[in-house]
């Protein structure tokens, strides 16, 4: 917590201070301690009835991370470490159990709740995963992709938006006669320019993108992330780009965070992360990416099961996979130290066992 | 609105009528009564509410095929002389009326009620959830004889018109309770689907994602249930009139045609009982043919 008002105080008086701290001043989301915990506990007459306690789920533990203007930061993970917790948190989702999520220097959760902070919607937008579900099968592409400027008033008439969204569907390399079309006759990577064009219209800052290319295959994959790449050059967007698949992150990402159980285990750019990773649980995910190159070095296959959510272990979460861990590992929670270039969690790293 | 047209005509349902024998036949009979029901007063040979034209000695007749029947009344006709065929139309139209117009507002009120607590969810939901537990622990036709009966006493000079607002209000409050429950079912499944979070990403409010992106996503299965709810309605607007309680004797249901009817059957004039009966077994069979039809029609699972 001391930490927190520590680097805050700096920027909170930056504009009197231009000069104070510019590595602040490039962040464009902030995120510091966040945390999700969901209830999963038995109906409330089971639970007095057969005398069972109330059951919670950590889905995201204590996750800070910055993202600088114009950078896309990737997040990756086994499924069910939090991930896409994460994302909804960002975009206001889900309301935050703990932690603050800033946008632009200021607290997005409060500025949601107010009726001037309403204008945030149009700065941050979501990109989801499964395009088959994210378009309203009943609507046309005109209004699926015209909601977001109808909603924010930033088209006047019937003709205006019909402009508007040919213009939208031209920049995701669609048609704009194919605003008359309903999402059924699109195929799956169509259908996910169409949710990028959604995404697109109010002209946000920010693009949560949520696994957006596991639904698609191969070959479509690689054209929706260029397209993602150019928006990115050409608009100077910034990304939190969700993921389980490395390749994929490499492609796309200047700085990797990487998650287990809810927990940021290691944060570094690109480069550094998978040229030299330093946690363990990093090392095990990218010795597991299938290479010709390396054939002849040893791979150490990962280990084990991701362990329940709904009782983690105790100390570091990763412990009971970790060929490194000891007595420590299995009692205190590793906090996520900077090291030059990265930061990581590992009690191992910070005692330089490895 | 031509486009809709094109693309039902174009659409699966529409293919599936085509080659269902069953569902076009239901949907025929269903249409003919209809149409004699909402057509009456062209239609019917005789208007059996204009006193001018009946004749007494015409009373009690058979049908026209027995020998002691006249040509002029096809079914025969009842004790004040009016014309079977006749008072069966009009008396459709009032049962059909009544059974449309309570089923719209359990619908209204069910779809609402059901959206609501599957989209609010919480207390909102379990207090929604509890009240319909009650509803079905009742029989339906015990809560539509308690509201009909309190509103006689209430008004018991009452005109029509409250009449009928009455018996409407004491069929419907009973059905609602299906289509809250189907509607909340369907309306957990699509909330958590990604164009309902997208939309609230966008930042529209959830009263609109409720009517624009639910609402339309969970009117399946309500349209299946209304239409099969509406032979029920009829067939429940019949019982109340049948014990007495229903529809005003000035306007006769189908279930009133029964009750009068009844009390000739055995003297041996079982026309008067049997048509009127025949006519509503004829409406409900058909209306609950075309809902078994819809419903496996838009289930893409027996496709």
């Amino acid at each position: 917590m001391n930490s927190t008002s520590t680097l805050s105080s700096p920027r909170s008086d930056a504009t009197e201070q231009p000069a104070a701290n510019r590595d602040a001043d490039a962040a464009l989301v902030e995120v510091k301690d966040l945390a999700k915990t969901f209830e999963v506990s038995a109906p409330w007459l089971n639970r007095v009835v057969e005398g069972k306690e109330r059951q919670f789920v950590h889905a995201v533990d204590g996750v800070s991370f910055r993202i600088e203007r114009g950078k896309t930061l990737a997040l990756v993970g086994e499924s069910g470490c939090g991930k896409s917790t994460v994302a909804r948190l960002l975009v206001g989702l889900y309301a935050p159990t703990r932690g603050t999520v800033r946008f632009d220097g200021q607290d997005t959760l409060a500025a949601l709740a107010t009726p001037a902070g309403r204008a945030l919607h149009r700065r941050m937008q979501m990109i989801f995963q499964d395009p088959y579900a994210s378009l309203n099968p009943r609507w046309k592409v005109l209004d699926i992709v015209g909601e977001p400027l109808r909603e924010h008033g930033l088209v006047g008439d019937l003709p205006a938006l019909r402009a508007r969204v040919a213009e939208l569907l031209h920049s995701v390399g669609l048609a704009g006669a194919d605003c008359e079309k309903f999402p059924h006759q699109f195929s799956g990577g169509q259908r996910q320019r169409i949710s990028i064009a959604r995404a697109l219209a109010t002209q946000p800052e920010f693009l949560v993108c949520d696994e957006p290319t596991s639904a698609l295959d191969v070959s479509v994959q690689a054209q929706v992330l260029n397209i993602m790449k150019d928006l990115q050059r050409e608009r100077g967007l910034t990304y939190l780009f969700i993921s389980h698949n490395l390749a994929v992150v490499r492609h796309v990402s200047d700085a990797v965070g990487v998650m287990y159980l809810g927990r940021l285990v290691e944060i570094a750019g690109k480069q550094t992360l998978f040229s030299a990773p330093r946690h363990p649980y990093t090392r095990m995910l990218l010795d597991a990416i299938p290479d010709i190159h390396m054939s002849g070095r040893a791979r150490t296959p990962v280990q084990g099961e991701v362990p329940n959510p709904l009782h983690p272990p105790s100390g570091c979460a990763f412990h009971p996979r970790c060929p490194h861990a000891d007595a420590r590992c299995a009692q205190e929670r590793p906090p996520l130290q900077s090291l030059p270039g990265l930061q990581v969690a590992c009690h191992a790293v910070a005692e330089g066992r490895i | 609105m031509q486009a809709a047209l094109v693309r039902f005509l174009d659409g699966d349902v529409w293919h599936s009528f085509r080659k269902s024998p069953m569902a076009i036949t239901a949907a025929v009979i269903a249409f003919i009564c209809i149409f004699c029901a909402l057509f009456a007063n062209w239609v019917a040979p005789h208007n059996p509410f204009d006193l001018a034209t009946l004749e007494l000695g015409d009373a009690r007749l058979p049908p026209a095929w027995d020998e002691e029947g006249k040509a002029k009344y096809f079914l025969g006709t009842d004790d004040q002389g009016r014309d079977i065929l006749s008072t069966l139309m009009f008396g459709a139209r009032i049962s059909l009326l009544v059974g449309v117009a309570s089923v719209l507002l359990s619908v209204v009120v069910g779809v609402a009620l059901g959206l609501l607590s599957g989209f609010a969810g919480g207390k909102t939901d379990a207090l929604i959830m509890r009240v319909c537990d009650v509803m079905l622990s009742f029989p339906s036709i015990l809560i539509a004889l308690l509201i009909d009966g309190v509103g006689r006493a209430m008004f018991p000079n009452a005109h029509d018109t409250l009449a009928f607002a009455v018996l409407i209000l004491a069929i419907a409050l009973p059905g609602w309770v299906p289509y809250a429950r189907t509607v909340r079912g369907s309306t957990l499944v699509e909330r958590h689907k990604e164009y309902v979070q997208a939309a609230r990403v966008i930042g529209v409010a959830p009263a609109r994602i409720m009517r624009r992106h639910v609402l339309p996503n969970v009117l399946g299965p309500v349209l299946v249930l209304a239409t099969i709810q509406v032979a029920q309605a009829i067939l429940t607007e019949a019982t109340l009139s049948f014990l007495g309680v229903g529809v005003p004797p000035t306007q006769p249901s189908l279930g009133t045609l029964i009750r009068v009817g009844n009390d000739f059957l055995f003297s041996g004039e079982w026309w008067i009982t049997i048509f009127p009966g025949a006519m509503l077994v004829l409406i409900a069979l058909s209306v609950n043919l075309l809902g078994d039809w819809l419903r496996d029609a838009l289930n893409p699972r027996l496709r």
